[in-house]
C-alpha cells in the first residue's frame, strides 16, 4: 500500500531518458551570475566590491533579513560586477558576478563540523551561515523552516518524491549519495530534537528502494516510505497528507500541522556542510526534453549561465520552441540564456514542439475534471470564470488564495481553458487589493 | 547557438492531456451507435435518415447562428451533432422532418447558444426541445408498431401501437417479455428501446472516462429500488427490470443526465442529481398523468444543479472551521 491524496493526475513521466544516467560533475564556466535573490524572502545584501578576490564558499551577499539566506562565491576568482544582470525570473536582479581563476581555492574558515559536539542552536546557525535553501524549488531558507518547528513539529519528513515530469536530479542525489542525505536527516533530527523521520519516495523509483534499504540505520530512525506516483505528490501539503492524514491548515505552515518537510537533495547540500564545511554553492540539475541532444544529470555551480548548462548537455539537437527552468507543470519559461542557475534549479527542459497545445476557441464544458483533479479540492472552474468577470470576491470565497499553482486543472482541462494561469491571475489581484 | 527570439514565453504549466472536447463528443457519437444499430433493425432505415436529418439540421443551425452573431465557428466541436443524434433518439420514428428541424433549431438557438454556447446552457438541449415539441402532443405520442415500412423521408401515416410504458402506466406487466424490453423490441421512440444497447454504450463512455457510474447509478438505483418496493401486484423483480428497461429511462440516464453542462461538476453533486432525477421519474410514472417522466424528471434537475453545487462544494484542503458557529450562506462548509 503506497501512501497518497486525493486528486492529482498521471501525467507520463518522461523520466527514462535521464533516471539511468549518473550525475556528472560540469566544468565549472569562466563567470558565475549570483542574484541577490535566489530564496524566498528577503535580497541578500552584497558585501564584496567590484576587484575583490574571493575565495570558493566565500560570502558575498549576507542574509538581508530573518527570512532570507546567505550568498557564497560558487568558484574563487575576482568580483568583476556588482550590478543587475538577467535573472530566471525574467526581471534583472541585482547579482555579484565573479569571473573564474579556475584554482577552487576554498575559503580557508571553511571546516567540516562535528554535529555530535554541536548544540541545536549550534547546528541551526551553522545551517543558516552555509546559506541553505530548500532545493525542492520553492527555496525557503532551511534555518527558518528548522526555527518554524521547533517545538511544534513531531515529524520530519523528508521529500524525495520528485513528481514533476523529466526531473531526475533527487533520484539521482538518492542513488549516488545516499550516505550524505543520511547524514543530513541525522543533523535535522538533532537540529529539531526529534527521534525518527520518514523518507517518501514514489513508486516509480524502485532502485531507490532497493539501494537505500540496506544502508537506513539500523536504530530505525529513518523510514522508508512508498507514495504513489501521481503528481502533484511532491507538494509539501499532499506530502503531508499522504504521510500523516493531517492537513495543513488554510494559511498556515507546515509546522501547524506537526511537520517539517525538506528535499532530499537540501538534506545532501546540509551534510556536505557539516562533513567538509563547504556551504551552498552547487546543485544537480536535469538537462532533458525533446530539443536537447544528450539529455543528462549534472552537478552544476550555483550561478552558472543556463546556455553552458545546456551546451554540456550537448546543446540543441533541434531549435527549441521553449526552454523551461523546472518540470513542465511548475516550471518557469526562459528566454534569456545568460541567466544563472540558482539554488532550486532542480532541471533545464527544451522542447522542440508546443506540448500544451491551446485551443482558439477555449472553453469550459463543465466537465468536472478540473475538481476531480484539483489536489486542494477547490473548484477550479468556478475561480478562472468569476476571475474572468473581474468577480474577485467570488474568487476568494471559492478559496481562490489556496491554490497551490500546481497546474493540474490545466493540465487535465478539455476545454483547454488557461485554468491556472486565471486563478493566478486572480490571486495576485485579491493580494494586490488587499494591500492598498 | 539557436535561434531564441523565436522561444516562447507562457506560464505554467506546459504540458497538457490530450483529451479535448471534440475526442468526448465523438466518443459519446460512438457509445450512441449501437443503439441507433437497433433502431435501424426494428424500425428500417427510416431510423437512420431520421438521426441523420436531426444531426444535420444541429450542426446548420449551430453554424448559421454562430456566423449571423459574427462569433467563432465552433461545430468542430462535434457537440450539436450529439445534440442532433439524442433528439432524433427521444422522438417517434415516424416523426415528419420539418418537425425534428423545428426541435434542432429550439435545442441548438433557444436552448444552447442564446445562454452562450457549449457549457453555458443549463438545460439539456435535446430534452428542452423534446419538451418543447410536445406541442404537436399527436405525433409525438404515436409509435409506430415495430417492423412497419416506413418511407425514409416523407412523413408516414402511422396508427400507434402500445408502448411497454403504457402498460405499465395501468401497473400490468408489459406483453413483451423482458429479454424483447431488455434487446429493443418493442415500440417506443427512435433511441431509447434498447436498454441493453445503451448500457454497451454507458459501459464504453465509463471506460473512456467520459462519464463515471456516479450518476447513472444513483438515478437507475433509485427507480429500481422504488419499484421493487412498490411492486403494483406483479413481481418484485420482473416488474422492477420491466420498469428499467422501458421509455427513456436508459437514454436518460445514461446519456442525458451526465450531460455535462446541465449536471453537477461534483461527484456527490452527481450522486444527489441522479437520485433525484430517480425520484422524480418514478413520481411521475406512478401518480403523473402522463406515462413517461423521465425528460421532465431530468430538465427539473438541470434546474438545481447551481444550488447542488453549492451544497456539495468539497471540503477544501486544510479547512478551518469559523472560530464562531455563526450561519454562513455558503461554502466552504464541512459536508
Amino acid at each position: 500500500m503506497a501512501y497518497t491524496f486525493r486528486g492529482g493526475i498521471h501525467p507520463d513521466d518522461q523520466k527514462a531518458a535521464t533516471n539511468k544516467k549518473a550525475i556528472e560533475p560540469m566544468a565549472p564556466p569562466k563567470q558565475v551570475v549570483l542574484p541577490v535573490s535566489m530564496h524566498i524572502g528577503a535580497p541578500a545584501k552584497p558585501v564584496v566590491k567590484k576587484g575583490d578576490q574571493v575565495f570558493l564558499g566565500q560570502l558575498v551577499a549576507e542574509a538581508g533579513g530573518n527570512v532570507s539566506a546567505n550568498i557564497h562565491a560558487t568558484v574563487s576568482g575576482t568580483v568583476v560586477d556588482v550590478a543587475p544582470r538577467p535573472h530566471p525570473n525574467g526581471s534583472k536582479v541585482l547579482s555579484v558576478v565573479i569571473e573564474n581563476d579556475f584554482q577552487d581555492t576554498p575559503d580557508p574558515s571553511l571546516h567540516p563540523l562535528d554535529m555530535d559536539a554541536m548544540t541545536q542552536e549550534e547546528i541551526i546557525n551553522a545551517i543558516r551561515e552555509a546559506g541553505i535553501v530548500g532545493h525542492g524549488g520553492a527555496t525557503f531558507p532551511a534555518d527558518v523552516k528548522i526555527r518554524s518547528g521547533l517545538g511544534k513539529a513531531d515529524t520530519l519528513i523528508l521529500n524525495g518524491a520528485e513528481c514533476e515530469p523529466y526531473i531526475t536530479s533527487d533520484h539521482r542525489v538518492m542513488l549516488e549519495q545516499t550516505d550524505d542525505v543520511i547524514l543530513g536527516i541525522k543533523v535535522l533530527l538533532k537540529a529539531l530534537g526529534l527521534q525518527k523521520a520518514k523518507l517518501a519516495v514514489e513508486e516509480n523509483k524502485a532502485d531507490v528502494f532497493s539501494h537505500v534499504e540496506k544502508l537506513l540505520p539500523a536504530d530505525g530512525s529513518i523510514e522508508l516510505c512508498r507514495l504513489k506516483t501521481k503528481y502533484p505528490q511532491g507538494a509539501e501539503k499532499q506530502l503531508i497528507f499522504a504521510l500523516t492524514g493531517r492537513e495543513v491548515p488554510s494559511g498556515k505552515l507546515p509546522a501547524d500541522a506537526g511537520c517539517v518537510v525538506f528535499n532530499v537533495d537540501t538534506c545532501a547540500t546540509i551534510a556536505r556542510k557539516f562533513r567538509t564545511g563547504m556551504n551552498d554553492i552547487r546543485r544537480i540539475v536535469t538537462v532533458s526534453g525533446s530539443a536537447i541532444t544528450a539529455p543528462r544529470n549534472l552537478e552544476v555551480r550555483v550561478g552558472t549561465p543556463i546556455g553552458e548548462v545546456i551546451e554540456a548537455a550537448g546543446g540543441f539537437k533541434e531549435e527549441p520552441n521553449k526552454i523551461l527552468m523546472g518540470g513542465p507543470m511548475m516550471g518557469v519559461a526562459q528566454f534569456d540564456l545568460t541567466a544563472p542557475i540558482f539554488k532550486g534549479t532542480n532541471a533545464i527542459l527544451a522542447f522542440c514542439g508546443d506540448e500544451a497545445k491551446g485551443s482558439k476557441t477555449p472553453s469550459c464544458i463543465r466537465c468536472g475534471r478540473c475538481v476531480e483533479a484539483c489536489p486542494m479540492r477547490l473548484m477550479p472552474t468556478y475561480i478562472y470564470l468569476y476571475g474572468e468577470k473581474g468577480n474577485l470576491e467570488a474568487c476568494e470565497k471559492y478559496d481562490a488564495l489556496d491554490c497551490i499553482e500546481c497546474g493540474a486543472c490545466t493540465y487535465v482541462c478539455p476545454g483547454k481553458l488557461p485554468l491556472v494561469q486565471g486563478i493566478r491571475s486572480a490571486k495576485q489581484r485579491i493580494l494586490n487589493a488587499r494591500r492598498k | 547557438m539557436a535561434d531564441l527570439s523565436k522561444l516562447t514565453v507562457s506560464s505554467s504549466p506546459h504540458i497538457r492531456h490530450e483529451d479535448n472536447t471534440r475526442q468526448i463528443m465523438v466518443d459519446v457519437i460512438i457509445a450512441l451507435m449501437p443503439a441507433l444499430a437497433i433502431a435501424i433493425y426494428v424500425f428500417g432505415p427510416r431510423a437512420l435518415t431520421l438521426t441523420a436529418v436531426s444531426a444535420a439540421g444541429c450542426l446548420f443551425f449551430e453554424w448559421l447562428y454562430q456566423r449571423l452573431m459574427k462569433k467563432p465557428v465552433t461545430v468542430g466541436d462535434c457537440s450539436a451533432l450529439v445534440t442532433g443524434i439524442l433528439l432524433a433518439y427521444c422522438l417517434p420514428v415516424s416523426s415528419p422532418m420539418w418537425m425534428v428541424l423545428i426541435g434542432d433549431a429550439f435545442a441548438i438557438i433557444v436552448v444552447k447558444q442564446l445562454y452562450g454556447g457549449i457549457g453555458k446552457n443549463f438545460m439539456n438541449p435535446a430534452l428542452s426541445a423534446r419538451a418543447f415539441l410536445m406541442s404537436f402532443p399527436v405525433i409525438m405520442t404515436t409509435w409506430p408498431a415495430i417492423r412497419t415500412k416506413l418511407p425514409l423521408f416523407a412523413t408516414p401515416d402511422v396508427v400507434s401501437s402500445a408502448t411497454p410504458l403504457a402498460s405499465l402506466k395501468q401497473g400490468l406487466m408489459p406483453n413483451a417479455s423482458l429479454t424483447d424490453l431488455a434487446l429493443g423490441m418493442v415500440g417506443g421512440s427512435m433511441g431509447e428501446i434498447s436498454a441493453l444497447a445503451l448500457l454497451a454504450g454507458g459501459l464504453y463512455l465509463i471506460s473512456r472516462k467520459v462519464i463515471t457510474f456516479h450518476t447513472p447509478v444513483a438515478y437507475l438505483g433509485t427507480v429500481a429500488l422504488l419499484c421493487f418496493l412498490f411492486p403494483h401486484g406483479n413481481g418484485r423483480v420482473e416488474f422492477m427490470l420491466a420498469e428499467l428497461c422501458s421509455g427513456g429511462l436508459m437514454l436518460g440516464a445514461i446519456f442525458m443526465a451526465t450531460d455535462y453542462s446541465t449536471s453537477p461538476v461534483t461527484k456527490k453533486g452527481q450522486v444527489v442529481f441522479g437520485i433525484g432525477c430517480g425520484l422524480l421519474t418514478v413520481f411521475i410514472r406512478f401518480f403523473g398523468n402522463m406515462p413517461e417522466g423521465v425528460s421532465y424528471s431530468i430538465l427539473v434537475m438541470n434546474a438545481t444543479v447551481f444550488l447542488i453545487e453549492k451544497v456539495t462544494r468539497p471540503r477544501k484542503y486544510g479547512f478551518v472551521a469559523p472560530p464562531k458557529a455563526v450561519k454562513t450562506p455558503e461554502g466552504g462548509k464541512s459536508k
